[in-house]
């Protein structure tokens, strides 16, 4: 394996400050050094992507008085995947009197993430939990509420506390137009310039700063520089690399990718989150997933049935030819233990021929025994929207059958890596969301992302942004110097690249091929062997892109196919990125299971010997062997244990 | 006040209002005319009284000249805000669908402007026709049973009269709902209400007025 | 199934458009209708023709990016779906499907059935927000909130800015996207302190953008894939002419 990729030296976070875990955040805000209000008129930041972290940030930094230039590819800021998280977000506020609390939050995160976090930044996130929850409601996000006219929650995936707060099944939309409108309000107030239909492809690096970026406009196609004092980056995550997968359609790795290349780290890449409740695919022409809100587990019971290759109706499978697998296998947590491990109980239950409806890749979600239990009328109020939206698109009425769901990615933990600061490795990068690698370890809890993505942008950005730009305004970089013209003209060349192959093959048919190589690969289970041939079959078939693509059009118009093209390009290099950590990672932690590192009963099995580390990769061309760099781990308030959520 | 005036929910409201006004004179109107089958002596006194009120005071017709000088106003500005929110609806749309097909706006709702128009040009004709007699075959003043039943004697007045009250009757239907919405007096819980009383008043002064051609066309009239 | 598309091809804001009919073979009733055109475009893209530009994102029904006018009908004949989650299981063999963009004088064609709809974001930036700067709340539970009202609120706040509110209105109005804001912070007890004079901001930016004005047609919420209803409309009016009284 050292052929393929080489040891580089340890890293560590060195802005995370040591002493008591609960005093932590408290005082690196106090060590911080603050910007002169004065001064924060004259320094800009730019920031990129407008979700929950990008929102937040941007808004937030425009109210401190910083000039905020803010960037999106979608026609307006509101459009952001954010929108489309459904179950809620977690907060230690304890309302309910069931024993939660900013420590349990913690751990219950750290235990979440298989020990492959940090516990100085979960803490944070765990205390800051509650304020995101103030922040939001001031801002008028209409989260639901009991008769009393006070915040309901309910216990979400893998927690036993009722520490979700939600907006019936569109929490993530009202969160997201919380941000949104804080941004409207800075727009028009002059803080925040906003550039929406313009998608970053590069990253300015001025005398080892970051100090802009080079957009295209999507309308016109015209390609130019911005520059700034500190740029943020909060472009989302990567799924996409598996073409299908619960993101939108734009989603895509460009911009933290091109950081990478410009010298910013990548953690973890591998850390990849299959939700286990999605619509199956139903066809080739399928060009994404649908997720179902993991809330579903709650009322809903998973089954297959017992026999493999039986194909009855669901409806004429008497019970006891039913295994409620999840039930069975893990008493305590039952219906509700942790993404992961549904997911890939779903997986080995399809792979043993007892999975159902078309091509066997399906389980039950069945809700009988909850509209016997609750009534259909109860059963309608919490899930009405999610039963919908299910028949809207399968067509069939899931009061009366079962659902049918199956695993699809959902979520990347991994990311550009960043220390407690949330700066990246490159000086005025910081990298914020899911499109750093910070809190989540090796698998997200459910309802976390939407604390992570807000605490990132509302709280913690800006209060640690100034620390570094206390130093500016840096040197004014003239548009024509030669690092701003070299990135601008690499980038049109790409463009033109791009433009030039005219091969015979289509954007989305490379794609396509690259997802189905991943998720057989580097999917749910990975192998050495599945690993080493992904390996061998991505550059290939990046050489093939290369040479046989067709992009239609120009490149100075509204050209879609050249969007997709440049992001399908980028996927091709980190591909080979995730494969490769995957492979080097042989032991399994959270979304990454190696079929090799398993306890007698199929469970992960953690070596933290050997991998209690972040993994943050340097790279050194494309096709060359990148760098591994360690960030170890420690715990000490949280003793890593094996999961188990039997 | 201005800014008022200038807001599309401002123009609405104005006239929605001028159209309250036009609505209850409408009801009074249509009340009024039921009196002809009481006989000639019952309307043409109505007729006399109502230009003898308050005569000490404003002087003959004094009352029945403050009433138009209220209802042309009402009428110029129904119509004023109806053509500048017609025009605006125009520019908000220069290039219009190939294909369009209306989903959910009742035959009333859609009709509004036109059907505005032609009440407008047949209250023209009725003013001519009833009030100054100018077109009236009878056309004496303070004969108002005779004037009305001579003007409906001929077919083709009595048609166009009934489809003008017709069209009335589809403009109150939605008119008179839109005045409580634009007005934000309809709610969730109140619109079902609002739109039933909507109907059944428009349906009331429709039926109302339809009764004096159709009395005079059977012959119930003379 | 076959189906004949007429598709709406315009190469810019400025240039001229017309539509185009392209024949579709082998179309499963399981897709997408934007799946639907994705093939077409991918078989365009091969035949060396430039594909159809259309606005797309989380295909979820929840992004608000897709809109299309199917057959004279914002989002087609589905009641509260979206084009994205429309399918094709609703259109029989060897029908003939129309496609046009949005059309109102402030959403203006960029190309094909692309349509720039920043128009809305500026009535939000007019003051569809509580200006509640970050720091500065409450606990969470010191204002309750009476479950209707939140309800409500909700209700209202579902909008995804899609714009086919706009798109069927005979008038071009955007009443009720501008209306949904007005009565989601309106109905909460933290919108209170801006309730009149966000109302009053927010139509006046409207009626600037040169959308049209309501009347109560009803078009906007029987094609809201979110069935935000009309009542808002009501309380919006109801606080602008409210507003306006008091001062």
């Amino acid at each position: 394996m050292s052929q393929l990729y080489a040891e580089g030296t340890p890293i560590a976070d060195e802005r995370a400050p040591d002493g008591p875990i609960e005093t932590r955040w408290d005082r690196r805000r106090f060590a911080a050094r603050l910007v002169n209000p004065a001064n924060k008129r004259r320094l800009t930041v730019i920031v990129v992507g407008t979700g929950l972290a990008g929102g937040s940030a941007a808004a937030t930094l425009g109210e401190l008085g910083y000039r905020v230039e803010s960037f999106c590819y979608q026609d307006s800021p509101r459009r952001a995947h954010s929108i489309a998280a459904q179950g809620g977000i977690n907060a230690a506020k304890n309302y309910r009197n069931d024993g939660d609390s900013v420590h349990r939050l913690f751990y219950d995160t750290v235990k979440g993430g298989d020990f492959r976090s940090r516990e100085s930044n979960v803490h944070r996130l765990a205390q800051i939990s509650t304020e995101i929850i103030d922040q939001c409601v001031a801002q008028g996000v209409p989260f639901a509420r009991e008769y009393g006219g006070l915040l309901d929650t309910r216990s979400f995936g893998g927690a036993q506390v009722s520490r979700t707060f939600y907006a019936r099944g569109q929490t993530g939309q009202q969160l997201l137009l919380g941000a949104y409108q804080a941004l409207a309000r800075q727009i028009s107030a002059g803080t925040v310039r906003m550039h929406p239909r313009t998608e970053m492809l590069d990253l300015i690096v001025v005398d080892g700063r970051a100090r802009g970026v080079v957009v295209r406009d999507l309308v016109t196609g015209e390609v130019t520089s911005h520059l700034a004092d500190a740029v943020v980056l909060a472009t989302g995550g990567y799924g996409n690399a598996f073409y299908l997968s619960t993101n939108a359609k734009g989603c895509n790795t460009s911009a933290i990718w091109r950081a990478h290349r410009r010298g910013a780290l990548f953690a973890n890449p591998c850390y990849t989150q299959i939700h286990p409740t999605c619509i199956p695919v139903s066809g080739e022409h399928q060009s994404k997933l649908t997720l179902m809100s993991e809330s579903l587990r709650n009322d809903g019971r998973v089954w297959v049935p017992v026999l493999a290759g039986d194909d009855r109706p669901a409806g004429e499978i008497p019970d006891a030819e039913r295994d409620y697998y999840l039930e069975r296998m893990y008493p305590s947590f039952g219906n509700l233990v942790p993404r992961d491990i549904a997911s890939r109980a779903a997986k080995h239950v399809c792979d043993e021929g007892r999975g159902v409806g078309p091509g066997g890749l399906g389980v039950y979600l069945d809700f009988a025994d909850a509209i016997a239990r609750l009534g259909r009328p109860a059963v309608e109020a919490k899930y009405g929207n999610l039963f919908e939206m299910y028949q809207r698109i399968t067509g069939e009425d899931p009061y009366a059958v079962p659902m049918r769901i199956y695993p699809a990615v959902h979520y990347t933990m991994g990311g550009l890596w960043v220390d407690y600061d949330l700066r990246s490795t490159i000086p005025g990068l910081f990298v914020i969301g899911e499109a750093n690698f910070s809190d989540h370890g090796a698998n997200r809890l459910g309802a976390s992302a939407l604390m992570q993505g807000l605490a990132d942008g509302y709280f913690l950005l800006p209060n640690t942004i100034g620390d570094y730009l206390v130093d500016g305004p840096f040197d004014a970089v003239d548009p024509a110097h030669q690092a701003v013209a070299d990135v601008e003209s690499e980038v049109r060349g790409r463009i033109k690249a791009l433009l030039m192959v005219d091969g015979d093959r289509t954007v989305d048919s490379f794609h396509r091929e690259l997802g189905q190589l991943m998720w057989e690969h580097c999917g749910m289970e990975r192998t050495d062997a599945g690993l080493r041939k992904a390996l061998a079959q991505i550059p290939a078939l990046r050489e093939e892109f290369w040479r046989r693509v067709k992009v239609p059009g120009e490149g100075a118009e509204l050209n879609q196919s050249l969007e997709k093209a440049g992001r399908v390009a980028d996927f091709l290099e980190l591909a080979e990125l995730m494969c490769l950590d995957a492979l080097h990672r042989t032991e399994s932690c959270g979304g990454h299971f190696r079929a090799e590192s398993q306890t007698p009963d199929g469970e992960a099995r953690r070596d933290d010997e050997n991998f209690s580390y972040v993994a943050a990769w340097e790279h050194t061309g494309v096709g060359t062997p990148p760098v591994l760099h360690q960030e170890h781990l420690r715990f000490e308030h949280v003793t890593p244990s094996q999961r188990s959520y039997k | 006040m201005v800014r008022l005036w200038r807001s599309t929910v401002g123009k609405k409201a104005v006239m929605a209002v001028s159209g309250a006004g036009l609505l209850l004179y409408v009801i009074a109107h249509m009340l009024a005319n039921l009196k002809i089958f009481f006989g000639a002596r019952s309307l043409d006194g109505y007729g006399h009284w109502l230009r003898e009120l308050a005569a000490p005071v404003f002087g003959y017709e004094g009352v029945v000249w403050i009433a138009r000088a209220g209802l042309l106003a009402c009428v110029l500005l129904h119509m004023t805000t109806a053509i500048q929110l017609a025009r605006r609806a125009r520019a908000a749309r220069p290039i219009g669908y190939r294909h369009r097909r209306p989903v959910q706006g009742s035959y009333s709702a859609r009709t509004m402007r036109w059907g505005g128009v032609l009440i407008a040009l047949f209250v023209v004709y009725h003013v001519l026709d009833i009030t100054a007699g100018v077109v009236n075959p009878n056309g004496v003043p303070g004969q108002d049973y005779r004037n009305v039943t001579a003007s409906f004697g001929r077919w083709y007045v009595a048609v166009f009269y009934m489809l003008a009250v017709t069209a009335l009757g589809f403009h109150i239907r939605h008119g008179m709902w839109s005045a409580f919405q634009s007005l934000g007096i309809s709610t969730a819980k109140r619109r079902r209400a609002l739109r039933a009383i909507a109907l059944g008043v428009a349906v009331v002064i429709t039926a109302g007025f339809l009764s004096v051609p159709i009395a005079v066309l059977t012959g119930v009239l003379t | 199934m076959r189906l004949t598309l007429r598709i709406w091809r315009q190469r810019g804001t400025s240039d001229a458009g017309e539509l185009v009919t392209y024949p579709m073979d082998d179309v499963s009733p399981d897709m997408s209708f934007l799946e639907m055109l994705d093939v077409l475009n991918e078989e365009l893209i091969l035949r060396g023709e430039e594909p159809v530009a259309f606005d797309h994102d989380c295909r979820e029904g929840i992004c608000g990016m897709c809109g299309l006018m199917i057959n004279g009908v914002a989002h087609g004949p589905e009641r509260a779906t979206t084009a994205c989650q429309l399918h094709m299981r609703h259109f029989a063999d060897g029908d003939t499907v129309t496609i046009e963009p949005w059309r109102a004088r402030p959403f203006p064609v960029v190309r094909d059935l692309v349509v720039d709809r920043s128009a809305f974001d500026r009535i939000i930036e007019s003051g569809g927000y509580i200006s509640a700067p970050t720091g500065s709340a409450p606990d969470a539970h010191a204002v309750p909130v009476p479950k209707p009202d939140a309800d409500t609120a909700f209700e209202a706040a579902a909008c995804i800015g899609c714009g086919a509110c706009v798109a069927a209105c005979p008038n071009g109005s955007a009443m009720l996207f501008t209306a949904a804001k007005a009565t989601h912070l309106g109905l909460l007890p933290q919108g209170q302190p801006e309730r009149y004079s966000r109302a009053e901001a927010m139509v006046r930016t409207h009626d600037e953008l040169g959308f049209g004005g309501c009347t109560n047609t009803g078009e906007c919420t029987a094609v809201c894939p979110k069935g935000i209803p009309l009542d808002t409309i009501g309380r919006l009016n109801s606080d602008l002419l409210r507003g306006a009284l008091r001062s």
